[in-house]
């Protein structure tokens, strides 16, 4: 191998899964090559090939189900498809290795962080004594704070941002020649992932070493790569220097892609329009009991006392990262948990109803869930998913009309109404959580809380659903509970916005202003790390 | 995209479509999951058979009194069509004087023919039908089994009980009435004892793991879906209840009460509804956070019809695909009791009690082994069939 030559070089790969007839290509003849010190971002939405072309360079892939009908994978000059599984081992973790996208799930939950890292290095350089030394280097070299006391801890001991930090410290372990990042950062918070991505351009400009980036956003894409391939329904559609495909798109995907942030601007808060629900200082804890009488010894404030008015045909955003006590918040209000301080809803108490008495309220409260496919259930037709609503509040009628009434509300929605007797599994992602909304939407209620509506979806997906929400608001007066860590949907549709952090209110106002003069230092980490991917130096935000 | 005007992508490519095609009701169909579900039973080739051989028996066995029986389906006695399988004639119809009619009598059945006919089942045996001319004491092996010298000295033995000659040249082994599988040390026919023995076995498996199946969901569900102070309570009280010593408890309630079929269903359900609790109630546990069922919670549907409709399904799955096991074991108990002489009354026809036989006649193999490979059978066939319902409920399962 020439020291120029590329590290990875990768031809006409093809994946396919199934055997015989059921056979179905994920992945078309890719061909990439990735040189030593070089970032190549592998983008696309899911189901586009991406994270299984990634894994067939390490051979992951569930052989013999999978397999490859054509295509060469050169590693430092070797076919890794024709490599026998000893010469395999010996490459994997050490020669390449890789992070995956959830890494709670990654660790395992029995070992304590020394015994997962120093594996690792016992396992290619043999039992040493030297390897606590090693793996307190590693951790400082990845950032994470007071190593030597955080040698004993387990992974759930550790946040999502400190155990993603772990994992790439298990990955460095071998000083790699291929770093494989599978959507590291798609599972953590804001802030922390721009501290992630941070550490990883860092770490690589340091060692030297050829990543190859797979995600689903842009945004990362732009921030940390040099040279970019952008997948579609497992081909590789456009490919080039990230400046370049970024200012001059070639393929009509990309140019979708690109055009897929979430626009346009959300109406200025109106503060004539009618209250719809207003909460005062509301509070959720959860007790934490101890000893055998299961005293109540503290509390975990998940909402501490939050303030919300949420006007006729407007919206308000809830931001915050995980565990901040948002989705809480919204179902607080709801009175799907149990809460404390007043509720209105139209200028009547509701705090204090029976939940039968809420019953008839449900109509004109609403909610829709992040999970497109957790929140539809898997047996039941669309039609049966949609009129549920209609049914348990006993309104229209005979089955023609419901029927009329379903499909109504799903055209309304964006959907073929043809389509009603067809079941969750048959549809992607954006077209359930338009069902989801088609739900909530049949009863034509008054106020709906939606908890992260888009995170699930893929970025394309995610312009046309605030579009749709949006345009839903407009025709019908709604008002939204808008929950979510996506600071740009929020921008796109808030008019007024609650920034909380820990279950408190951090800022609160009406969008523009707080979007334009963030005043808390919390607040401005915050929208640096969702806009621009910058991670906060001054130590305002958790790691 | 303007907001204002609905931006809608619509994936599948198709256009609008008219009202009338919208309102229609869908005929009944098998959803996608079950129709999958089928199929994967049916690619279950082990499966899939037994459950038809099982099928097949469970039906035949439903008929046993047509298949094994005393007296003849249909009899034509001086013009008169007679069912003697429905109807209880009394003999001095045929000119004797006994309260009901013996038709296997050689007077009774040479009177029906000299004036008629009888058609009969193909075993001439009910479960109960003590045979009159053994060939040899009892138990009297199958008569394939003896040789033609024991069949000539049987014949001559019978001739002179009923005073009549024996057949010309002695006769031979095919001069004998059939006995399959031979009798067992009361004269009672084995085979119609197998029939009608697999019938009960079977009823009582069924009915008893039907039962406890529903006390069982109904309590996990209950358990798992409010979960707090009353799940707690309940799980004491069922470990308590399951720590008890079974069959103990059964030996003091039998001497207690008379065994029957009705007092040992509800003597054993005391005890097996406990078996799908913890099952169903872990499922409830799960599927209650489910956002299908919060987002219910918010359409304001009622808990009863949130369990029904939302949460049950899950746990169906785990507890059809348990319910062949439970069956296995109910019969199982059912089986060894009988072999104990702890469970059907005495005379009833069960294949424990032809296994108790068995092990006092070891001289009279066919006993024990006809017992032995009925019940081997019958519980194989249901684990194959549980088997197959396991697959069809996995949702990873391939077939290659």
């Amino acid at each position: 191998m020439s020291a120029d030559g590329p590290l990875l070089d990768v031809r006409d790969l093809s994946v396919a899964f199934g055997q015989g007839a059921k056979r179905h290509t994920v992945v078309d003849r890719v061909s990439f090559a990735l040189k030593r010190g070089q970032t190549l971002a592998l983008v696309g939405e899911s189901g586009s090939g991406k994270s299984v072309t990634a894994q067939s360079i390490v051979r992951l892939l569930p052989y013999p189900s999978a397999s490859h009908p054509s295509g060469e994978i050169f590693f430092g000059g070797r076919d890794v498809l024709k490599m026998s599984n000893a010469e395999l081992l010996g490459i994997r973790g050490s020669k390449i290795t890789m992070v995956f996208q959830e890494p709670m799930t990654s660790l395992n939950p029995l070992h304590d962080i020394q015994r997962q890292i120093g594996e690792i290095i016992e396992l290619h350089e043999g039992r040493a004594a030297s390897t606590r030394a090693r793996v307190i280097e590693l951790l400082t070299e990845v950032g994470l704070a007071d190593p030597a006391a955080r040698l004993g801890a387990f992974p759930h001991q550790l946040s999502g941002g400190q155990r993603q930090r772990v994992m790439i410290a298990m990955a460095l372990a071998n000083r790699p020649d291929l770093f494989i990042a599978d959507e590291p950062t798609t599972a953590l918070d804001v802030t922390v992932q721009a501290q992630i991505l941070k550490l990883l351009k860092d770490l690589q400009g340091k060692l030297g070493m050829a990543m190859l980036f797979i995600t689903h956003d842009l945004g990362i894409v732009r921030k940390i790569a040099g040279d970019v391939a952008v997948m579609q329904r497992g081909r590789i559609v456009e490919a080039g220097r990230t400046a370049e495909v970024f200012a001059r798109p070639q393929h009509e995907y990309t140019r979708t892609l690109l055009a897929a942030e979430p626009k346009g601007e959300a109406p200025l808060a109106d503060e004539t329009a009618r209250t719809i629900v207003s909460a005062d200082d509301v509070r959720v804890w959860f007790p934490i009991r101890k000893g055998l009488l299961r005293r109540t010894v503290a509390h975990v404030k998940a909402v501490d006392g939050v303030s919300v008015t949420v006007r006729e045909g407007q919206t308000v955003g809830v931001v915050g990262e995980s565990g901040s006590g948002k989705t809480t918040l919204g179902l607080a209000i709801l009175r799907l948990i149990r809460s404390r301080g007043p509720i209105l809803y139209c200028g009547r108490a509701i705090d204090a109803l029976t939940a039968s008495q809420m019953r008839p309220l449900r109509r004109e409260m609403q909610i829709v869930f992040q999970d497109p496919f957790g929140s539809l259930s898997p047996r039941l037709s669309v039609a049966q998913i949609v009129e549920e609503g209609l049914l348990a509040q006993k309104i229209a009628l005979n089955p023609g009309q419901r029927r009329e009434a379903v499909a109504r509300a799903l055209t309304d929605t964006g959907l073929d109404p043809d389509t009603m007797d067809r079941y969750p599994h048959e549809f992607s992602g954006g077209q359930r959580q338009r069902i989801a909304i088609a739900r909530a939407m049949a009863l034509d209620p008054k106020f709906v809380v939606l908890d992260e509506p888009t995170s699930a979806l893929d970025m394309s997906v995610q312009a046309q659903i605030v579009d749709l929400l949006r345009a839903l608001q407009q025709r019908r007066s709604l008002a939204f509970l808008f929950i979510s860590h996506d600071l740009k949907v929020v921008r796109a549709l808030a008019s007024d916005i609650i920034v909380m952090r820990r279950g408190k209110v951090v800022e609160s106002g009406v969008a523009r202003e707080v979007f334009d003069a963030p005043r808390e230092d919390y607040t401005r980490a915050l929208f640096a790390a969702a806009f621009s991917i910058d991670a906060d130096e001054s130590g305002a935000v958790s790691q | 995209m303007t907001p204002g005007s609905l931006p809608f992508a619509r994936d599948d490519g198709k256009g609008s479509v008219s009202s009338d095609a919208r309102v229609k009701s869908p005929r009944f169909t098998l959803s996608p999951m079950n129709q999958r579900r089928l199929e994967n039973f049916r690619r279950n080739r082990r499966g899939y058979w037994s459950f038809w051989i099982f099928l097949v028996l469970f039906v035949a066995s439903m008929g046993s009194e047509f298949l094994a029986n005393d007296r003849p389906l249909i009899a034509s006695y001086k013009g008169e069509i007679l069912f003697p399988v429905f109807v209880d004639y009394p003999e001095e119809k045929f000119g004797g004087f006994e309260a009901t009619t013996d038709y296997r009598d050689p007077t009774i059945a040479d009177e029906i023919d000299a004036h008629g006919w009888m058609i009969w089942p193909p075993i001439h045996f009910a479960n109960n039908t003590t045979k009159l001319d053994p060939p040899t004491p009892f138990p009297s092996p199958p008569t394939w089994s003896l040789t033609e010298d024991q069949c000539k000295a049987a014949l001559a033995a019978q001739a002179l009980r009923r005073h009549t000659e024996p057949p010309p040249g002695g006769g031979s082994c095919r001069d004998l009435e059939p006995e399959w599988l031979g009798t067992d040390s009361n004269g009672h026919d084995v085979v119609a004892r197998l029939l009608y023995g697999f019938r009960i076995s079977i009823l009582f498996g069924l009915i008893l793991s039907g039962i406890s199946s529903v006390i069982g969901v109904f309590a996990g569900a209950v358990q798992g879906y409010f979960g707090g102070w009353l799940d707690l309570a309940m799980q004491r009280v069922i470990e308590i209840w399951s720590s008890l010593p079974h069959l103990y408890i059964l030996i003091i309630l039998s001497a207690i009460l008379t065994p029957g079929f009705f007092v040992l269903l509800s003597i054993l359900l005391l005890f097996s509804w406990v078996s799908l609790v913890h099952l169903v109630r872990a499922e409830f546990l799960r599927a209650r956070n489910f956002e299908y069922v919060n987002a219910a919670r918010a359409l304001g549907l009622s808990n009863s019809k949130i369990i029904v409709k939302h949460v049950l399904p899950n746990a169906m799955v785990a507890t059809l695909t348990f319910l062949p096991f439970i069956v296995n074991s109910s019969i199982g108990t059912l089986t060894s009791l009988d072999f104990l002489g702890l469970g059907m009354p005495p005379g009833s026809p069960s294949l424990g009690e032809l296994l108790l036989e068995g092990k006092s006649n070891i001289s009279a193999p066919w006993l024990g082994l006809s017992a032995f490979a009925t019940v081997a059978l019958m519980l194989s066939l249901l684990i194959f069939i549980g088997e197959a319902v396991r697959d069809a409920f996995d949702p990873r399962k391939t077939f290659s």
